[in-house]
């Protein structure tokens, strides 16, 4: 095929009956993943200010944890994106001509206000111990300690006071960066949902309801990853622990693995969010079928017939409520809720794909349908960035990242 | 390390204020300075399409492609012509083939063959950018890439266009598309490069029965627009609120 006939879309859509000739599933898998992987940082966010700001004890563990994997999930967030456009060389132009009519055009600033606030949140919990690193490495003279040592001396920023007046500021400041922190993650995912709900185009998501949906599940999406990712660390670690005991090594001492206290309390967050994500969902659809507007037809058509596996049985059966009863259940284990855990980040990823795939599932014309076919093994640029690939590399940078961060900001060891 | 509150103050004020003095040589152009610039305030280009007159040749689309070099083979076009028959059972069967660029060659609509009794009507429709007052596509733009010229045409600025496609699903009519070459928004312009300097857009010169016909919208002696002020006329979806601008005489009620 010559580049004069590569039409962005045309690869992966397949049309039936009548759509415009210049109809195609223009927005396919990075914009999926866009709104899921922002819905995981805000959540992040969330789970960790819900320690800091309302003192839930219960939840310190997973707080600091949480805090940290959000670092690791902001760049990310933004990378579907620079995946998804044309001219990903232009993406500073959002920078430097902002049109504010224009949802997308706040994007740089909510994230840049949102990164120095996730930023600096976790500077203040975490100046002591660079200050720390900085006194235990100086006694170091190896070249590995001696750079580790100076990147820790830049990170203090030159603040060494660590008398205790300043440690209780300290602890003041992450106090407000983390109230603050709530309104500004819940805009940055809340406009990720303006984004779709504003577009008046679109019948499936134009509705005010868009933005707060997106904001719950968001938070669902959220406490569910911070928990999976805490449990598959904790029980490694254990399992290392075990290892290195059977080895002989009697120096390591046993770690008990995830807390099902910490995990059961936790998850009584999430399945409040749950509860309120799906009521905001059925509400929209209820909604829409009562008042049957002219999309209506087109739009039954697609959820109760073409999509109805995608939304009824995976989304809602599979990814709410099979993980919502058992969550429920008494006896509640760490591997019965790491089960509902995948359930729950694979129903959330349904409800972004249902939304951004199924909105453009039906044509402008409302007499025709478009059919998505996931490029699965790519043979140029586009079926990479614009496929399965493309969607599991944005899927494994967080984990990366988080990897890189760790080494530097510790999350996991116990205070 | 002493320093006062009142030392970091003072040396952060007179850093923002020195980082500032560079960007103060730019000037900051509001959107309604930028607009300005293109288009001749006095004309409000529309356009009319007379459906009764369309029989469908494709010469229109055509002509476009080639003017407007839109890759001839590629699935996109800037207009298209849509085909409408109506059955007796009530049904309507509609199809635009390549766009209708080579016309309707082929009676059957979705391999279906339709026995020449069933029918009740028929009719084509010609589609191309309706150039809206409120567009939604240029509200959208996240960069202020696509823009309304004084003279009521929305224009996409190839260098600037950054490729989101967030105007293409912001289009209640489907004109949009991305450029296969280009990689960016790409859309009808009324052929703003000749309509600017007195010239005929493509598909109006290129159609044989004026079915399309172009005008101004403030000149009360336009044809067009005596037309358009005189007669019945609709335009398409205007439930979305988009104002649009290319009027249609003898619409019917199932055109999408």
């Amino acid at each position: 095929m010559t580049p004069e006939m590569i039409v962005h879309g045309a690869e992966w859509t397949a049309k039936e009956l009548f759509v415009y000739p210049n109809e195609f599933i223009y927005w396919s898998i990075q914009i999926v993943m866009y709104p899921y992987m922002t819905g995981l940082v805000a959540g992040a966010f969330v789970l960790s200010s819900l320690y800091h700001v309302f003192g839930q004890q219960d939840l310190k563990d997973m707080a600091r944890f949480s805090l940290v994997f959000s670092l690791a999930l902001l760049p990310v967030a933004m990378i579907p994106l620079l995946m998804h456009v044309q001219q990903p060389l232009r993406g500073m132009y959002v920078l430097f001509t902002p049109h504010f009519t224009s949802a997308i055009s706040a994007f740089g600033i909510v994230f840049s206000t949102y990164a120095m606030i996730v930023l600096s949140e976790i500077w203040f919990v975490y100046r002591v111990y660079f200050v720390d690193q900085v006194q235990v490495l100086a006694r170091k003279t190896d070249l590995g300690s001696r750079l580790k040592r100076l990147v820790y001396q830049v990170l203090t920023l030159g603040a060494y006071d660590i008398s205790q007046d300043a440690v209780a500021t300290d602890k003041k400041a992450v106090k407000i960066l983390a109230a603050i922190g709530i309104p500004v993650a819940c805009f940055l995912h809340g406009y990720a949902g303006f984004i779709f709900g504003s577009v008046k185009a679109n019948a499936l998501w134009m509705s005010p309801l868009m933005p707060v949906i997106f904001i719950m599940s968001a938070v669902v999406s959220g406490i569910a990853l911070c928990m999976l990712t805490y449990i598959v660390i904790m029980e490694f670690k254990k399992f290392q622990a075990i290892l290195a005991r059977g080895r002989g090594d009697e120096s390591v001492h046993l770690i008990v693995g995830a807390e099902i206290d910490v995990i059961s309390k936790t998850s009584r967050y999430l399945i409040g969010f749950l509860v309120a994500a799906i009521s905001l969902e059925m509400l929209d659809l209820i909604f829409r079928g009562y008042t049957a507007m002219k999309s209506w037809d087109i739009l039954r058509s697609v959820m109760y017939g073409k999509d109805f596996v995608n939304i009824f049985v995976l989304q809602y059966g599979l990814g709410n409520l099979v993980p919502f009863i058992l969550l429920l259940l008494p006896k509640l284990t760490i591997k019965r809720t790491a089960l509902a855990l995948v359930l729950v980040l694979f129903g959330v990823f349904m409800m972004r794909w249902n939304v951004v795939i199924g909105g453009q599932a039906f044509s402008l014309t409302f007499s025709g349908f478009m059919h998505y076919h996931l490029p699965i093994i790519p043979h140029n640029l586009e079926t990479y960035k614009e496929g399965l690939l493309g969607a599991l590399t944005v899927a494994a940078l967080p984990f990366i990242f988080f990897w890189v961060i760790n080494k530097f900001v510790p999350s996991l060891k116990e205070n | 390390m002493s320093f006062s509150r009142r030392k970091f103050l003072v040396t952060s004020l007179k850093g923002a204020i020195g980082a500032a003095l560079p960007i103060s040589a730019f000037r900051l152009l509001s959107p309604a300075e930028a607009r300005a610039v293109v288009g001749d305030a006095s004309r409000r280009w529309v356009f009319l399409v007379d459906t009764t007159k369309c029989v469908g040749c494709g010469l229109c689309v055509k002509a476009c492609k080639k003017e407007n070099e839109v890759p001839y083979d590629a699935p996109v076009t800037r207009t298209w012509v849509e085909r409408y028959v109506v059955t007796r059972d009530g049904q309507t069967h509609i199809d635009s083939p390549n766009g209708a660029r080579d016309g309707f060659t082929d009676p059957r609509i979705d391999d279906q063959e339709i026995p020449a009794e069933e029918i009740t009507k028929a009719f084509f429709v010609p589609k191309l950018c309706n150039q809206c007052e409120n567009p939604a596509c240029v509200q959208v733009c996240p960069v202020g890439a696509t823009f309304q010229t004084r003279d009521g045409v929305v224009l996409v600025d190839r260098n600037w266009c950054i490729g989101c496609g967030y105007c293409i699903m912001a289009c209640p009519y489907g004109v949009r598309f991305f450029h296969p070459v280009y990689k960016v928004a790409e859309k009808c312009t009324f052929c703003y490069h000749r309509i600017s300097k007195g010239l005929e857009s493509a598909c109006v010169q290129a159609c044989p029965f004026e079915a399309r016909r172009m005008g101004d919208l403030r000149n009360m002696e336009d044809p067009v627009t005596q037309i358009i002020m005189n007669e019945r006329i609709a335009v398409l979806k205007d439930e979305y609120g988009t104002k649009p601008q290319v009027f249609y005489i003898g619409l019917d009620a199932r055109v999408r």
